[in-house]
């Protein structure tokens, strides 16, 4: 009974990117049956990039990111409302105001918040900030725009990195503190987070790396940290960006297999449960999701990305609707991209699925360059640095197992473009970032190499 | 018919009314199709956009051994392509100059207007002499600090280095085309001379600009600075009268589209790329392997002429649905026609803010025109493919 | 004063997941979309009314069609 599956109750919980563009999806698949949104934040879907570059420059307003639609889902839209748990069997997901919607097909977006400070008292402290969500982002926006004395982050991952950039900018002194070896690290290894390093001190950061922070201090309001080398810093603001913690919670009860790592689903973005089987009537997008792809040995991965979440919705949309079958995998090679310090750097394929890496155009020192990744042999992730225009090629390399290094005759080619230096990815427990990306299986055997 | 001898056939003046036929041909025939001349000839889609995102593709004729002296960066590859490219766009675009196409808008519009103001019902016109050409190439002039005057000059020099940069079969490309080098050295010494009365009292444009700029480290050499500012000066009008004239043809023959778009006129931005995708201005690109490659199954050596045939990938129906079809309002539209990667046409910005202008301020004149000639008599080049004149009886 | 028709506002968003930095987008609507460095693109994301034909012709253009121009979501009771 195919047809059936045009109609029914949908519901999709978690209002941002990926539910949004889930409910458009459905109903240009032909979705005639009801469909309800819930969102635990009382906003329409807003974009949240901008939060960590536009918003702190000042060049845009946190309440100004309402993300347009390309058609009205014409959904019921159940906003600022938490949905607490789901009945697999009664097919019901129970909202904290008590109701409880029933579904025929459910759809669970609903990604990630930012890691809180571990202890809460310090966390609670005035000018202690995470950036995750537009008030976050509209109240560090007003905090530094009264110029604060100094602005302390902690972590150097893609967030982190970011708000240090926009300070910079705004000409605000700022630290980093990184428990890694540098900047980035977790997400594109040894090489290109040596860059990152030069880049942040170059625009004036003071980098810490090496370092954890052990306590953060002040009396109502914060006024600065203590470091584990012993050291202290002063300073106004504090912006905490440790990662993301995936909104599962809600899920403990439910028999799916949702954890830590995310809620994991098939390549069809069909929610596992807690057994391993597959179910009929859930599925699972964007960030809050883990899934097997074929070109990274099947590993489950989970990805922070604004353009995964785009394609997993239009994934899960259409298997929603469709029979078996018919129905696609999502198979999307990963891609990510961070603007910061003036450069802009994009990251196609998975970098941390390597264990050598080879510079294969441009240069460290032209800021402009093509890294190429590869494991065991053959290509598996490229870093464009300001050269955004030859990442298509390399995707390409990816999607086609190519052998690495790549082949000769690049123009531009780096002088080292035959010299593969290992990939030097950090063990995730090592960093105070956690990574945008993350192979959720067992890690590629890339301790053979010289810790 | 023997497809060796596409290319000869494609640039056989009398396939230039019409050689849509032969691009579904080549397509047909390939992806990869040698020629008898030992140059491969490419017109699927989504080779060419590969091949035009592969860096191990060169833009630089020196490469299959042409033995020329350094191109303008159109033909050079990266690094020094990429130098001399954010250099030129300093004064032009983003992130140095975003505001000044923009900022042009309305001088270009009043352009528009005051060429079809002569012009009342009943009479005719020739789209290309009296409008397509003199457009872009007063826009040009006033963009590069060229005085409009000296057009007859500069309309030869372009007319002989365009013509030796065209695609022909069985070219020998090792020989140095006189006319052509010729052409660019006394062209670019013009240039030169215009810029150097400029040096110390700048004024608005872009030679002015370039020559004054204090910066040691961002000046262009006078050698760079002449190559190009012709290069500039050439791309800037005999590209975009294709455009336009192609635009008004494609719009008489389609009566409907042209009402749709009479109608609704917030579809002119979609329908001009539309028009970049079924009437290109550029037809063909020539590329030339670095290092012996695999392209989709057949070797290539280095050094060999590859033409990627943009004109044909723009109507590939394994990318385009319906590819025949002139579609205003056509989704996800990717087209080919300013090309795609780093070489991607510098000039396309300002090509699409006159080509609004210009079908802007044609579309109410269009409604009861009719074609005095269909097919029009077509340029000699290939590779610019367009209509040397359009009569139209308004 | 509130009235019953609610004022609908134009949106932009950039899928910089398919952005490759051919700043069509900034040559066209220069007060919407800025680039930061040589290729990284910023843009403001509520599109004023004077900029919305300027946006339309930034989304017809850009050569990847990551442009997508829009109403806000209006998530109303209906």
């Amino acid at each position: 009974m195919p047809g059936d599956l045009k109609d029914g109750r949908v519901v999709i919980v978690g209002a941002s990117l990926a539910g949004l563009r889930a409910a458009e999806a459905l109903r240009e698949e032909g979705l005639t049956g009801s469909l309800t949104v819930v969102g635990e934040e009382p906003h329409a879907p807003y974009d949240r990039p901008p939060l960590s570059k536009q918003v702190l420059l000042g060049q845009a307003t946190a309440d100004t990111l309402e993300l347009p639609m390309r058609r009205d889902p014409d959904a019921e839209w159940r906003l600022g409302v938490r949905a607490t748990g789901v009945d697999l069997l009664a097919k019901r997901v129970s909202l904290e105001d008590g109701e409880s919607l029933p579904y025929d097909r459910l759809l669970i977006a609903t990604g990630t918040r930012a890691r809180p400070w571990p202890n809460r008292e310090e966390g609670a402290l005035d000018g202690v900030f995470t950036l995750r969500t537009r008030e976050d982002g509209a109240g560090l926006a007003e905090r530094l725009a009264a110029r604060p004395e100094r602005v302390l982050v902690i972590g150097g991952g893609f967030t982190g990195s970011e708000i240090a950039s926009a300070c910079r900018e705004l000409g605000l002194e700022v630290t980093v503190a990184e428990r890694g070896p540098a900047p980035l690290v977790g997400a594109l290894g040894g090489t290109l987070s040596k860059l990152a390093a030069v880049m942040q001190r170059n625009h004036g950061v003071d980098l810490r790396t090496g370092v954890t922070v052990t306590a953060l201090n002040g009396n109502g309001a914060f006024t600065g940290a203590e470091l584990s080398d012993g050291s202290r810093v002063e300073a106004d603001v504090c912006v905490v960006a440790l990662g993301a913690i995936r909104n599962v919670e809600w899920l403990a009860e439910s028999g799916l297999a949702a954890g830590p790592r995310g809620i994991a689903c098939d390549a069809g973005c069909r929610a596992f449960n807690m057994y391993g089987i597959v179910t009929d009537d859930v599925f699972v997008a964007g960030d809050v999701s883990r899934f097997p792809h074929p070109l990274f040995g099947y590993q489950m991965l989970s990805l922070e990305h604004w353009g995964n979440a785009v394609e997993q919705a239009a994934v899960a949309a259409h298997n929603m609707v469709n029979p078996g079958p018919l129905q696609r995998p999502h198979l999307a090679i990963p891609v990510f991209w961070s603007t910061q310090f003036g450069l802009n750097i994009k990251s196609v394929g998975v970098p941390t699925y390597s264990d050598h890496v080879v510079i294969a155009q441009g240069s460290l020192e032209a800021r402009r360059l093509a890294m190429v990744y590869g494991y065991q042999g053959r290509v598996t992730a490229a870093v464009t640095v300001d050269m955004a225009k030859a990442l298509d090629y390399y995707r390409h390399l990816i999607e086609t197992a190519a052998p690495f290094p790549p082949p000769p005759g690049a123009q531009d080619r780096a002088i080292a473009a035959d010299i593969t230096i290992p990939s030097a990815v950090p063990d995730p427990s090592v960093l105070s970032h956690g990574p945008t990306v993350a192979l959720t299986g067992h890690l590629p055997d890339r301790r053979l190499t010289v810790v | 018919m023997d497809s060796a001898t596409l290319l000869a056939r494609i640039t056989d003046y009398a396939s230039r009314p019409n050689p849509y036929p032969l691009y579904a041909e080549l397509r047909e025939a390939g992806p990869v199709v040698p020629q008898a001349d030992g140059s491969y000839l490419i017109g699927t889609y989504h080779l060419i956009a590969a091949l035009l995102h592969d860096p191990r593709m060169s833009a630089d004729p020196r490469t299959r051994g042409e033995a020329t002296h350094k191109p303008p960066f159109l033909r050079l590859d990266d690094p020094e392509h990429h130098r001399l490219r954010t250099l030129a766009m300093r004064p032009f675009g983003p992130p140095h100059s975003p505001g000044r196409v923009d900022g042009m808008r309305g001088e270009i519009d009043r352009i528009a207007r005051e060429l079809l103001e002569p012009f009342e019902a009943g009479r005719q016109i020739d789209i290309v002499d009296d409008f397509a050409y003199p457009l872009p190439v007063t826009v040009i002039c006033r963009l590069l600090g060229v005085p409009h005057e000296d057009e007859p000059l500069f309309r030869a020099w372009s007319d002989a280095i365009v013509a030796a940069a065209d695609v022909r079969p069985d070219d020998d490309s090792t020989k140095p085309d006189k006319a052509g080098d010729q052409a660019r050295m006394e062209m670019g010494g013009y240039l030169l001379n215009l810029a150097e009365q400029r040096r110390g009292k700048p004024g608005d444009d872009m030679l002015s600009a370039f020559v004054n700029e204090p910066d040691p480290a961002l000046r262009l050499t006078d050698e760079e600075l002449a190559e190009t500012a012709v290069l500039l000066l050439i791309a800037g009008h005999e590209t975009t009268v294709n455009l336009i004239a192609n635009g008004a043809l494609t719009l008489l023959r389609q009566p409907e589209q042209l009402d749709r778009l009479r109608r609704e006129p917030e579809l002119l931005p979609r329908a001009v790329e539309e028009l970049l995708r079924y009437e290109p201005p550029v037809h063909m690109r020539e590329r030339i392997p670095h290092a012996d490659i695999d392209i989709a199954g057949t070797l290539v050596p280095a050094g060999a002429s590859v033409v990627l045939v943009l004109a044909s990938g723009n109507r590939d129906p394994m990318r385009f649905r319906d590819p025949d079809r002139f579609d205003p309002a056509r989704p996800d539209n990717q087209h080919l026609g300013f090309g795609s990667g780093i070489h991607a046409c510098y000039g396309g910005p300002l090509a699409r803010v006159e080509a609004y202008a210009a079908l802007g301020a044609l579309l109410p004149h269009l409604g009861s025109a009719r074609l005095v000639e269909d097919p029009p008599p077509y340029r000699q080049n290939a590779m610019l493919r367009g209509p040397r004149h359009l009569p139209i009886h308004l | 004063m509130t009235t019953e028709e609610e004022v609908v506002e134009m949106r932009t968003v950039v899928d910089l997941t398919r952005c490759q930095g051919y700043a069509q987008c900034v040559f066209l609507a220069p007060e919407v979309f800025e680039l930061h460095g040589e290729e990284g693109l910023l843009y403001a994301t509520a599109v004023p009314d004077d900029q919305v034909e300027r946006v339309r012709q930034a989304a017809a253009a850009c050569p990847v069609q990551a442009i997508l121009l829009g109403e806000e979501v209006s998530t109303g009771a209906r």
